[in-house]
């Protein structure tokens, strides 16, 4: 490995020694330090100095932007002077940034309920086979996996040539057994962002079966035999006694899964580039940013963060009756 | 939780209701069989292909699918790798992943525990609505910070360091971790504390001694879960990193990608080689894995 600097060396022996070391000498020593202090300033002091470094970094790394990034979104690229709604007109008039709007409700859409749904399905189905274990195991194989790498897999799954050549990619050449002309999956415009939400849809399933599956183990069996007692087949026990159960543990799944759509970027950044009107609203963000239009960026980042403050609430709701629950 | 909760299979069957005969219920059961093998096939096959196409020839890539490999001649080679990893740059970059990943990891753990601890069992003024503000911060899109931070870390002359990219990510996972593990810590027998305290230990001591190790099985689930995170991430360095000379092995690829036109094929040496770290923790550390993914989603 010639090519590695010495810059890298010393940034590797600030980072592998030199971190751990400052963070184990603020507890050690600061706690010496408070330890000497009156009992009055030491109570009043201490839980500060515990909660600074956490507090302190939310504060700089996500509150104070947060602020600054509305703010920004007001005024000019420049950032010299006050423009008013126009990165916001912008943003809702521009062809190509209603596009991305458009994808990111797609992605809302299929991806949230396609990952919630089919981890549903495959958590009841591998809930009544022996090889359970394994099976899960294949569904989750793609979490693990960076979107980077997933998206140079699906390229190979997706990719074209002209008619009457070699396909060399999987689905066209499954396709070609059926004598179909193959299909050029991201280019095509009435493909693409199925294309690219379903590969997103392949990395979520395993998450979500993993959770509804262990909630699914947590329904008592009495209640299912009573529900065949009484004669349900199972179709109806899945949708009348299993699904009710597992609601709430699905609109866990169902927010993250929410959350995830609205922030989704690596795949599309990587297979398509927001190409062939496949941009979403994060990759819209990430070209203005690298167009320098800091402040268009900022009033997307802004739409972004509008359509999550209802999980915002909701989230705090949730924390606020687990609480009061304890 | 592991990926393979005990199966409830042995109390079924022998119900008073099921008196169907074995043969006709197995019968029944045959496309239950087959949609979970198609469903397995289906999320297994696409890594498998590729990962057998980054042991053939480039050529071989462009003319014919990785299928036709299964049948001989093989016609494997590590030709694909040998290119990747002579192109300029992609070496250290998979150097600068773990300088990146392993800091920042190390710092928001710390931090985090830390954080966690005074949630847990201090008192202060401000402590709710801090927590409050922590919760809330958990959904926050990241995409919401990066033009402010962009400037912020141009300032402090930290644009296009490795430390941008450590800090960023400990901003960007404390709230979720400090949520998680303060939910741990509280959790703990408050007389442990008490008893501690009254042999005259310190704070340091009891969290060192005590809070630390009493929470390492959440910490070793977190570990893995923020060490992978930030292995596999792709906006946060490419936002910072994009065109700084210390670019992780993500942004590498990702930058290889899609500025080869044809001819990208060979970069699934590349994608083999940053998914196998991945993969091995998952294979290797299953149990904690999956509880890391999973964490805070359910409750308990």
């Amino acid at each position: 490995m010639g090519a590695i600097s010495v810059d890298q060396v010393v940034t590797a022996l600030v980072a592998i020694i030199a971190v751990p070391l400052v963070l184990f000498g603020y507890i050690v020593l600061g706690e010496q330090i408070i330890e000497r202090l009156p009992e009055r300033i030491q109570l009043w002091i201490r839980p500060y100095f515990w909660a600074l470094p956490a507090i302190g970094f939310a504060g700089i790394f996500m509150v104070y932007p947060l602020l600054r990034t509305v703010v920004i979104s007001f005024r000019n690229g420049a950032d010299t002077d006050w423009v008013g709604l126009a990165n916001y007109q912008y943003f809702f008039t521009f062809p190509d940034t209603l596009t991305s709007l458009r994808n990111s409700i797609l992605w809302l859409v299929f991806y949230t309920f396609f990952a919630v749904f089919l981890g549903l399905v495959v958590a009841i189905l591998l809930d009544r086979v022996r090889y359970e274990t394994l099976a899960k195991i294949a569904i989750f194989l793609p979490v693990p996996i960076s979107a980077v790498a997933a998206s140079i897999i699906w390229k190979f799954m997706f990719d074209y040539q002209p008619p009457g050549q070699p396909q060399t990619g999987t689905l066209n050449a499954v396709i070609g057994l059926a004598h179909h002309d193959p299909v050029a999956w991201l280019v095509n415009y009435t493909t693409n962002n199925g294309a690219l939400i379903f590969v997103g849809v392949w990395t979520a399933v395993g998450f979500c079966m993993v959770i509804l599956s262990a909630s699914l183990k947590a329904i008592s069996t009495e209640v299912l035999e009573a529900a065949r007692i009484d004669g349900a087949n199972e179709f109806q026990i899945v949708r009348l006694v299993v699904t009710p159960l597992l609601w709430p543990t699905i609109t866990v799944v169902g927010t993250t899964m929410i959350i995830n759509a609205l922030k989704t970027f690596d795949l599309v950044y990587v297979m398509t580039n927001g190409a062939y009107n496949t941009d979403v609203i994060a990759t819209q963000m990430f070209s203005q940013l690298q167009h320098n239009h800091n402040s268009r960026a900022a009033a997307v980042g802004v739409v972004l963060f509008i359509a999550i403050v209802p999980l915002l609430i909701v989230n705090i709701r949730r924390f606020q009756q687990q609480e009061e629950q304890r | 939780m592991s990926i393979g909760t005990t199966t409830r299979e042995a109390v079924r069957p022998r119900s008073a209701v099921s008196t169907l005969d074995r043969f006709g219920s197995s019968l029944q059961r045959l496309p239950l069989h087959i949609i979970v093998i198609i469903f397995c096939a289906v999320w297994v096959i696409p890594t498998v292909g590729m990962v057998i196409n980054s042991f053939r020839a480039l050529s071989d890539m462009q003319s014919a699918g990785w299928w036709t490999t299964l049948f001989p001649p093989h016609g494997f080679t590590l030709a694909s790798y040998q290119q990747v990893l002579n192109i300029e740059g992609v070496q250290p970059s998979i150097v600068t992943s773990i300088l990146i990943t392993i800091p920042a990891t190390v710092i928001q753990l710390t931090v985090a525990t830390m954080g966690a601890y005074a949630f847990a069992w201090m008192k202060f003024p401000g402590k709710n609505i801090f927590f409050i503000v922590i919760v809330g911060l958990m959904v926050v899109p990241i995409q919401m910070t990066l033009v402010p931070l962009l400037s912020f870390f141009k300032v402090l002359h930290l644009n296009g360091t490795i430390m941008s990219v450590w800090l960023a990510h400990t901003g960007f996972g404390l709230p979720f971790e400090v949520f998680l593990l303060r939910n741990y810590l509280g959790g703990l027998p408050r007389e442990i504390f008490e008893s501690a305290e009254v042999d005259g230990a310190g704070h340091a001591v009891r969290f060192l001694r005590i809070a630390v190790p009493m929470t390492l099985p959440a910490i070793a689930s977190l570990t893995i879960f923020v060490f992978l995170g930030v292995w596999n991430d792709l906006l946060v360095a490419l936002t910072f990193l994009g065109t700084s000379q210390f670019r992780p092995f993500t942004v590498m690829i990702a930058q290889l990608t899609t500025s080869f036109g044809g001819g990208w094929q060979f970069l699934t040496a590349a994608a083999v080689l940053q998914m196998a770290l991945p993969l091995a923790v998952f294979i290797a550390l299953q149990r904690y894995f999956v509880r890391g993914v999973t964490a805070g989603s359910v409750k308990g």
